[in-house]
């Protein structure tokens, strides 16, 4: 029928590709890891027909080395791995948050440690995502949950990487990575496509790290803007400095244009949220699981809510503390052992924190949940 | 021969070369040691590149990590200093998103050959087109002296305090069976030679290797009772290199323990950047 | 139909579970209008060892993505049969391959049992299409998808110069659980 969407029963990885392609990615760079392969393995066959380049690299490093390479030459770039392969990549995140080189890196994430669980899930690469490359800094990283979600919030990361001039990072598991529901392209135009914003002032005038931004424009080489890049602390001319001033001041702008913006980065789900005595925090394919045990303890007239993040950092600390402050309890179910609900604790005064955690490769179910939310009802 | 051609020839060799037209302004000086030979090679290359005809904004200058690889700073490119072992690999990516691109890579013995091995064997296998300078001085300088993959066995360094028991690379025999389609060798001594290798290298279609012999006083030389900057450059870069044109001419005893000089391989090579807007076209049925 | 019907296909590596999982899903979610969730779980090898494919149903958005109680599973062999049939839920369905799985578990779910494989093999000289023939089954059976869907998303699954085969798989599924409910009527 003219003007009907066609559904498309689709896997979360290819869903993850589709939604690249639409945010305007047009540059992938990849190593083979298990269970995010499938990102590559589409846009290896989807990119050439848009006038996309992917090349699958050496290894894990020269996959982030290169992305940010491509980013730099102009074109909105992306990555996917998972577990080892997120650890290998770290170095180059860090580049990337250092000379504010706008990248997407998706984790798929399995069991660990070490090469651990190939084929299970896992959600305990979070607190890596935010600590795992060396030095200070702020990250940004999505968990979508849903299909049709890993599509929406892959465009929403190269949104936000294009806006803040800042790597980000698509968290999702194996459960979602792997599995298929139906989901609708959106039409062209139907969601935001945010582009980097480009240099309007003549060469000779223009600074990549300009301090008068809170996020300076960003040249692509070979347009006549002729700077310098370096993971090394930089002036405002984006040359290295051994000044004290002025490696404090550089650190502290990566901060606060995170900081400062928090409220637009942000992105959460409320469910039953206005009444909920007993509040579930959760993310990823495990919110699905506390939605449905939320929605269960509705029926037997519990009044629990949950807070699902789809923004996992900036922690969403504002919306958190919001709903706590209604709440006898927050019960926090994770796949790792006990990384989330830390970051919990450290913001909720009052209410009781409970963790549910689960390394057995198996989803934490929704009877897991209800157990605890009847203990607290 | 006229007088009038006489004077323009003259004129020519007299009129020194403005290396200002590539150097960025307030960036020098630069922080290579007195004695070091990198300053040597930027301005053969800067002559080269000069040469080549190529426009400023189109040339993409990446580095890794090392002494050498502070050499985007100082030059009015498109500059990237990138990671340890890296530079090829962001390389790629200019490269690969930006054809159009000219993409030299300074990189050093320690930063191309042992952190960066993986990245610069695969670079040479694909083909991909770009200029890679590997500035070999056989120590890790910027570290304080250690050694390298192509520190000569016997050598002392800061971490091989009793002689070092390990074999070197030879860099262009390792780029060669890569796949690199240019491969050559030159020295911070020879300085003209090396500016007709570094123009030919960036001329090349394809990835072209270039090792560049040079030495480091301070801290390879001191370490092996080198007594100076210059002796260790006749020593090392003069007699200890041939160049690969009279190699043949020579008896075998005064080409043995030496290295090669000049273009030491060149084959023709599908390039991949190419590759991969045939591998578009043939997807759009071109 | 309540809020979720929870199918499992459960073989070896190999037997095609997951595309089972797959042409189920898309026959209840592009072609019945329904949600459907198609979710696996594999080992590292792509031939042998136990291998699963879950398929949620629902009128409405589906949260939980794995089976909890099974309405209908599917076992091609022993070992799947064994590890997996826990789930099924009082009053479900275990439809087994009954060359392959002798010792059936007790239980107060309804079993049919057939020779798939064999059949396969016999009426049509090829064994791969053992799992299509137990999606008709399975949709004749529970019911959960239409006829034409099923018809429909299994030819958008298969290459041309295969659908006639697999056509006529389907039909032997559909008529041989025609056969086992009157039978069990």
């Amino acid at each position: 029928m003219a003007g009907e969407k066609k559904k498309r029963l689709m896997q979360g990885n290819e869903a993850c590709a589709e939604g690249a392609l639409y945010a305007g990615c047009r540059f992938y760079a990849g190593y083979p890891i298990t269970p995010s392969t499938e990102v590559a393995e589409v846009l290896s066959a989807r990119l050439p027909t848009v006038g996309g380049k992917f090349i699958q690299m050496e290894d894990e490093i020269a996959s982030i080395s290169a992305t940010i390479g491509g980013s730099l030459a102009g074109l909105k770039s992306m990555t996917a791995t998972s577990g080892p392969g997120f650890s290998l990549k770290q170095e180059g995140i860090g580049f990337a948050c250092m000379a504010e080189v706008p990248c997407v890196i998706v984790n798929v994430m399995r069991g660990g440690p070490s090469t651990g669980y190939p084929t299970g899930p896992s959600q305990s690469d979070v607190m890596q995502a935010k600590w795992g490359t060396h030095g200070d800094h702020p990250v940004i990283a999505v968990t979508p949950a849903y299909v049709q979600e890993i599509f929406s919030e892959t465009v929403r990361a190269f949104n936000l990487a294009e806006k803040y001039r800042t790597p980000v990072m698509v968290l999702y598991d194996e459960i979602v990575g792997h599995m298929r529901e139906a989901i609708t392209i959106p039409e062209a135009g139907e969601l935001e496509v945010v582009d980097r914003a480009k240099p309007e002032c003549p060469p000779e005038e223009y600074l990549p790290y300009d301090q008068r931004y809170e996020i300076p424009p960003l040249a692509p080489f070979g347009e006549g803007y002729r700077f310098h890049v370096t993971g090394l602390n930089h002036k405002d001319d984006g040359f290295p400095t051994n000044d004290p001033g002025m490696i404090e001041e550089g650190n502290k702008r990566l901060l606060r244009k995170i900081e400062n913006n928090k409220e637009d980065i942000w992105c959460n789900e409320d469910y039953y949220l206005d009444d909920a005595e007993v509040l579930v925090f959760s993310f990823g394919s495990t919110a699905r699981s506390a939605r449905f045990a939320v929605r269960k303890a509705r029926e037997k007239g519990i009044k629990a809510g949950l807070l699902r993040a789809l923004t996992l950092w900036p922690f969403p600390d504002k919306a958190l503390k919001d709903a706590a402050s209604r709440a006898r309890a927050v019960i926090v179910p994770e796949m790792n052992l006990g990384q989330i609900v830390e970051e919990v604790q450290r913001h909720v005064a009052g209410p009781a924190v409970e963790g549910i955690h689960r390394v057995d490769g198996e989803p934490i179910t929704p009877a897991q949940i209800i157990e605890v939310i009847e203990r607290y009802a | 021969m006229s007088a009038g051609a006489a004077t323009a020839k003259k004129q020519k060799i007299s009129v020194p070369f403005d290396y200002s037209k590539y150097l960025r302004a307030g960036k020098l000086p630069h922080i290579w040691c007195p004695g070091c030979g990198h300053g040597i090679v930027l301005k053969s290359l800067l002559r080269a590149i000069d040469k080549s005809g190529l426009e400023k904004d189109q040339i993409c200058m990446v580095s890794g990590i090392g002494c050498s690889s502070r050499t985007p700073g100082y030059v009015d490119f498109n500059t990237l200093h990138t990671l340890h072992g890296r530079a090829v690999s962001y390389a790629t990516g200019v490269k690969l998103a930006k054809p159009e691109l000219k993409v030299i890579v300074v990189t050093g013995d320690g930063d191309a050959l042992a952190i960066g091995g993986n990245h610069f064997i695969h670079t040479c296998r694909r083909n991909i087109d770009m200029t890679i300078l590997v500035y070999s001085n056989a120590i890790y300088g910027m570290t304080g002296g250690q050694f390298s993959p192509t520190t000569p066995q016997g050598s002392m360094s800061t971490t091989s305090r009793y002689g070092n028991i390990e074999p070197s690379f030879d860099c262009c025999e390792l780029a060669k069976a890569s796949g690199a389609s240019f491969v050559a060798r030159g020295t911070a001594y020879h300085t003209q030679e090396l500016e007709r290798i570094l123009l030919r290298s960036i001329q090349h279609k394809g990835t072209s290797v270039v090792e560049i012999i040079d030495s480091c006083p301070v801290y390879y030389g001191r370490q092996n009772k080198f007594k100076s900057a210059s002796q260790m450059m006749e020593m090392i870069e003069k007699d200890g290199t041939v160049s690969v044109k009279q190699a043949d001419r020579l008896p075998p005893e005064k080409v043995e323990g030496k290295l090669l000089r000049g273009i030491l391989h060149e084959a023709e090579r599908p390039e991949y950047c190419e590759e991969y807007q045939r591998l578009i076209d043939k997807v759009h049925g071109k | 139909m309540g809020d979720r019907y929870e199918l499992r296909f459960s073989g070896s590596g190999g037997q095609g579970m997951i595309l089972a999982g797959i042409v189920m899903a898309e026959a209840a979610a592009i072609y019945d209008d329904k949600i459907a969730v198609q979710s696996q779980s594999y080992g590292p090898e792509s031939r042998g060892g136990a291998s699963k494919a879950e398929v949620i149903i629902s009128d409405q958005p589906i949260d939980y993505p794995k089976a909890t109680e099974i309405d209908c599973m599917l076992a091609l062999t022993q070992e799947a049969c064994t590890k997996y049939h826990s789930d099924i839920k009082e009053g479900g369905i275990l439809l087994v391959d009954s060359d392959e799985v002798k010792d059936v578990p007790e239980g107060r779910f309804r079993v049919f049992s057939y020779p798939i494989i064999e059949t396969a093999r016999e009426e049509l000289g090829k064994t791969i299409v053992a799992n299509i023939i137990s999606l008709g089954m399975i949709a004749e059976l529970t019911g959960i998808v239409s006829r034409s869907a099923m018809e429909k998303a299994v030819m958008a699954r298969v290459p041309k110069a295969f659908q006639e085969l697999n056509r006529k798989a389907l039909e032997i599924g559909f008529e041989k659980a025609r056969e086992l409910k009157a039978a069990s009527s």
